[in-house]
């Protein structure tokens, strides 16, 4: 394990080389993170798909359900709210979740240790 | 009486459904079954026969299942009964019975004319009469029918398709005189002129004469003019088989047939027959659903029931040389006072009358000719209220019948004696789609024609499947598509704000990107459609469960170059990619991590290889056998033509994946029959079948077209593919299409043969279209920077391969190590990796 939490924005990359409504993979501080630009927001998750163990949930279809924002994992389908880190459709399933901020045109993430 | 030895004399329709029914009553079997058949094969779908000319084979009309404790004996029909020993006899022994069973049917009636022995004279009743007749007609051009009824025409039809010119010679003033009244026997005159069979009606026929080499040559009628012909079938009639009861002494009906009681048994109590030989209260009962019905019956008393013969439903439909007709209840008004109300429409060449009673009120019955869409509602409304004004329930399409209407006594299917009670509650026990209501009903599994009242039936019970796509859009994928289509509406964010809701998610998306690929949208990564993407299609590539992706080129029916085959193995081993074979004779690369999909594609394309959209809901393949190029079986050049296929339909968006293979001759070894589209070589071209698929529902094709130039063939199937992607529900593919398609195959032949909507230029164009823009969606991303950019590893590490992706080796290759150590967070609230079952979606809401 290489894994160290921090409490520091990491800068990731220009914000224009997120399309919105779609995920990247960003690596900060060791740690796979699956980062997405709506409309409107910057979210960032674990990039883990924790049903099936593979990082992968950068590449699932982002969206909304009841005006929630969304990833779907693209392995099998499960959705998650893009806020909480949690799985709507399995309860007790969650992701963690991280901060995602635009400063001057520039995504920055945050990790987060959560209970 | 539960209990002992059975026999059954016949292995017919009804007999066999008795030996079903018997065996679903009395499972332990305390009756052991000895069933005698005179024919070589066991039951088959005597009601479809014709279908055997259209190339449907005899394997598909069987109706034979086999049951423990039931010995058939094939090719060994009842010589005798002695109802002293109660013992029947046959050639071969005796077999001792304590319950016997006569399903012996009835035999094609032949007017006694001269001339019927000659060689050429056929009656229409077995498969092995219709093998006859087809081997006599080779090389023949003129065939006639003796009768216009419902056999008549059939063989009528069965001529024509074996290029006969054809006659049909009734006795009755119209066709089908049972069935229709003198003015639907008008309309169908009209349509069967038009295929260019000739009717002679009012006359009989007087003698059958030979020409000089022995064969049939002339047929002499009653108003003394002769009419040349070669071949001739006789369909005047049936009459019961009702001869080994006559000489064991068993009373007979008036009209012939084993008399029996509404018990349907014989004067003997150990004696019982069932079907077409039986005389049931004194009436023999030609149809298969009164057949049916006395199976039932006496299954039911040998195991201790009360069943009785509830009354024949003589109501008929069917398809006559590509005409509706049916007639039901009292369809001549012979009712005492009772009224008609007629419709007729020259235009549209539809004729009906509705019979009612003398106060208008209740439906007795109905005739039904060009348009029979109302039928299934009418037919079971037949002794009840009219379930909508009588001009609405005449109208074309039946617009006023609905279901919704009928008592719960009315009988839904008629073959299975289903009322709509049953149907009930079936869908209150939980039956939530058609397929649901016929494996628990039964209802709709025989002549199919009532399963648009079972949807009625599920939409009147509230549980009809909502057609909305998602939360983000109440329309189907169908109406979906004709909004794009219609509207001209080219990206997602302005369908879903003009009409939808919401941001979107995985289940309208792909299918919104699918529609736009469908109709010409450009490359699928371009612009916004990138992010409508599954990641499948985001990066033209299949995941794996380990997050890494397999790569398939493009190997069009399966033909390589052995320069080819190097450069696949080449590449597979300088990027150490575990290889297999495919089901679709082309080969996986798999291993593969995003930021190699470019290099090893860039490889790929330089030595010629295409994608092959392994990755996509578009055509996949059109695998092929080796044809006759090198088979010595084979009569066309399958490997040519599945290479033109592939060709053509490459990348071709659909709902679903779509497959298709074509074998060079009928063994098949291409195994088109479980594809979407198959063709299968004959003599003269190509049989196309549609609607077969593997996988979790296997399917077999159905039989669409015969004998087809490979420019006919190449149009039907570019309609089937438009139509299908116009068309269908999401994630639906053809035999799931095909099936829920009100109408079936005969509405998809309309649609795409007969152009009966008027679709087919439009059809055309659209796949012309297709056909004309196609581009290689790999190389298109290979020449652009802007696409090569999301195929990253780390948007912040590019130089970073993925750490979580590691193999081990099997079998000298490369798989996915099991147990990966991850280099990411575990997941903080202590959720552990679970078994997950792959390959089947969760299934939600």
């Amino acid at each position: 394990m290489t894994q160290t939490l921090t409490l520091t924005w990491t800068t990731v990359c220009l914000l224009d080389r997120l399309e919105p409504d779609r995920g990247v993979a960003a690596l900060v501080d060791g740690v796979q993170i699956a980062l997405f630009r709506t409309a409107d927001e910057l979210f960032a998750i674990d990039n883990r798909d924790p049903v099936s163990g593979a990082y992968v949930l950068s590449r699932g279809i982002v969206g909304s359900r009841g005006g929630v924002p969304t990833v779907a994992s693209p392995l099998h389908k499960q959705v998650y709210d893009l806020r909480s880190g949690h799985c709507l459709d399995l309860p007790g399933v969650a992701v963690a979740r991280h901060d995602a901020r635009c400063r001057n045109g520039l995504v920055e993430v945050r990790l987060r240790q959560e209970g | 009486m539960s209990g002992g030895e059975l026999v059954v004399i016949g292995n017919g329709m009804v007999g066999q459904r008795f030996v079903d029914a018997l065996h679903a009553r009395d499972p332990q079997g305390d009756w052991r079954v000895t069933v005698l058949a005179e024919e070589g094969r066991p039951a088959y779908d005597r009601v479809r026969l014709s279908a055997y000319f259209d190339g449907v084979s005899e394997s598909e009309l069987n109706l034979h299942t086999p049951h423990d404790g039931v010995r058939l004996r094939l090719g060994e029909p009842a010589t005798a009964v002695d109802r002293d020993r109660q013992v029947v006899t046959t050639a071969v022994g005796e077999y001792r019975y304590d319950a016997l069973v006569l399903a012996t049917g009835s035999y094609a009636f032949v007017p006694p004319v001269a001339g019927t022995e000659l060689p050429g004279v056929f009656v229409y009743r077995t498969l092995d009469d219709l093998a006859a007749i087809r081997a006599y007609a080779r090389g023949r051009r003129v065939g006639a029918v003796i009768g216009g009824g419902l056999l008549g025409l059939e063989a009528a039809n069965a001529l024509r398709l074996l290029g006969l010119s054809t006659d049909v010679v009734e006795f009755a003033p119209r066709l089908m005189p049972v069935q229709v009244d003198q003015a639907g026997g008008a309309m169908l005159r009209r349509y069967v002129d038009e295929l260019g069979v000739r009717t002679h009606l009012g006359v009989a026929t007087t003698a059958i004469r030979p020409g000089p080499d022995g064969g049939v040559a002339a047929l002499e009628l009653s108003d003394g003019t002769a009419l040349d012909t070669e071949l001739v079938v006789v369909a005047a009639g049936i009459r019961p088989r009702d001869q080994l009861a006559r000489d064991a002494g068993l009373p007979l009906g008036p009209r012939g047939g084993v008399l029996v009681d509404s018990t349907c048994r014989t004067a003997d109590e150990r004696i019982w027959a069932v079907g077409e030989c039986a005389a049931v209260d004194g009436t023999c009962h030609g149809l298969v659903a009164p057949g049916y019905a006395t199976a039932e019956v006496v299954a039911d008393r040998l195991v201790g029931g009360a069943a009785t013969f509830p009354g024949a439903d003589t109501a008929t439909k069917l398809k006559l040389l590509g005409v509706d007709v049916a007639s039901f209840g009292d369809a001549h008004g012979t009712t005492e006072g009772c009224l008609d109300v007629t419709f007729t429409d020259p235009a549209t060449r539809v004729y009906a009358k509705l019979v009612l009673s003398d106060d208008a009120h209740t439906l007795l019955g109905g005739v039904l000719v060009g348009d029979a869409s109302a039928y299934p509602t009418l037919r079971a409304s037949v002794g009840g209220p009219l379930p909508a004004a009588p001009l609405a329930l005449l109208a074309p399409d039946g617009g006023g019948a609905d279901a919704g209407a009928l008592p719960a006594a009315a009988q839904v299917c008629s073959c299975n004696a289903v009322t709509r009670g049953d149907v009930d509650a079936a869908i209150a026990d939980g039956c939530a789609d058609v397929p649901a209501l016929k494996a628990c009903t039964r209802a709709g599994t025989s002549c199919g024609s009532c399963v648009p009242m079972l949807k009625q039936l599920l939409d009147a019970a509230g549980v009809a499947q909502s057609g909305a796509l998602c939360e983000h859009f109440d329309v189907s994928r169908r109406e979906l598509f004709e909004i794009v289509r219609v509207r001209g509406i080219r990206t997602f964010s302005r369908l879903v704000a003009e009409h939808g809701r919401g941001r979107g998610c995985d289940i309208c998306k792909p299918v919104v990107a699918s529609i736009l690929a469908s109709l010409g949208g450009g490359h699928v990564l371009d612009g916004e459609q990138a992010s409508l993407q599954d990641t499948n299609d985001h990066f033209l590539a299949n995941l794996q469960r380990d997050g890494s992706y397999s790569v398939v080129p493009r190997i069009p029916g399966g033909e390589i170059t052995p320069e080819k085959l190097i450069v696949i193995g080449e590449v597979a081993r300088d990027f150490q990619l575990y290889t297999k074979i495919t089901g679709g004779q082309r080969i996986d690369l798999f291993g593969a991590r995003v930021e190699q999909l470019p290099q090893i594609w860039r490889r790929l394309v330089d030595a010629g290889f295409e994608s092959g959209h392994a990755y996509g809901k578009a055509l996949r393949t059109v695998k092929s056998c080796v044809g006759e190029t090198w088979c010595r079986y084979g009569v066309q050049d399958s490997v040519g033509l599945a290479v033109a296929l592939e060709l053509r339909y490459r990348g071709l968006r659909a709902p679903h994946k779509l497959k298709s293979a074509v074998s060079g001759c009928a063994r098949e070894c291409a195994e088109a029959r479980s594809k979407d589209f198959g063709i299968i070589a004959t003599e003269t071209g190509w049989n196309l079948y549609v609607g077969g698929n593997g996988g979790f529902r296997p399917r077999h094709a159905d039989l669409f077209a015969t004998d087809l130039s490979t420019d006919a063939l190449i149009r039907l199937i570019d309609r089937f593919l438009i139509y299908y992607i116009r068309t269908a529900d999401r994630l639906q593919r053809t035999a799931g299409w095909i099936e829920a398609m009100d109408g079936g195959l005969d509405h998809l032949r309309s649609v795409i043969v007969d152009d009966s909507l008027g679709l087919c230029e439009d059809l055309d164009a659209a796949m012309a279209r297709h056909v004309s823009s196609y581009s290689d969606e790999w190389r298109d991303v290979l020449d652009d920077p802007d696409r090569l950019r999301r195929y990253t590893s780390f948007v912040n590490a590019p130089d970073v391969p993925d750490p979580s992706i590691t193999f081990t080796r099997e079998r000298g290759q490369p798989v996915p190590a099991r147990d990966q150590s991850p280099t990411g967070t575990e997941p903080t609230n202590g959720h552990r990796r679970q078994p997950v079952t792959l390959g089947l979606p969760e299934v939600r809401r």
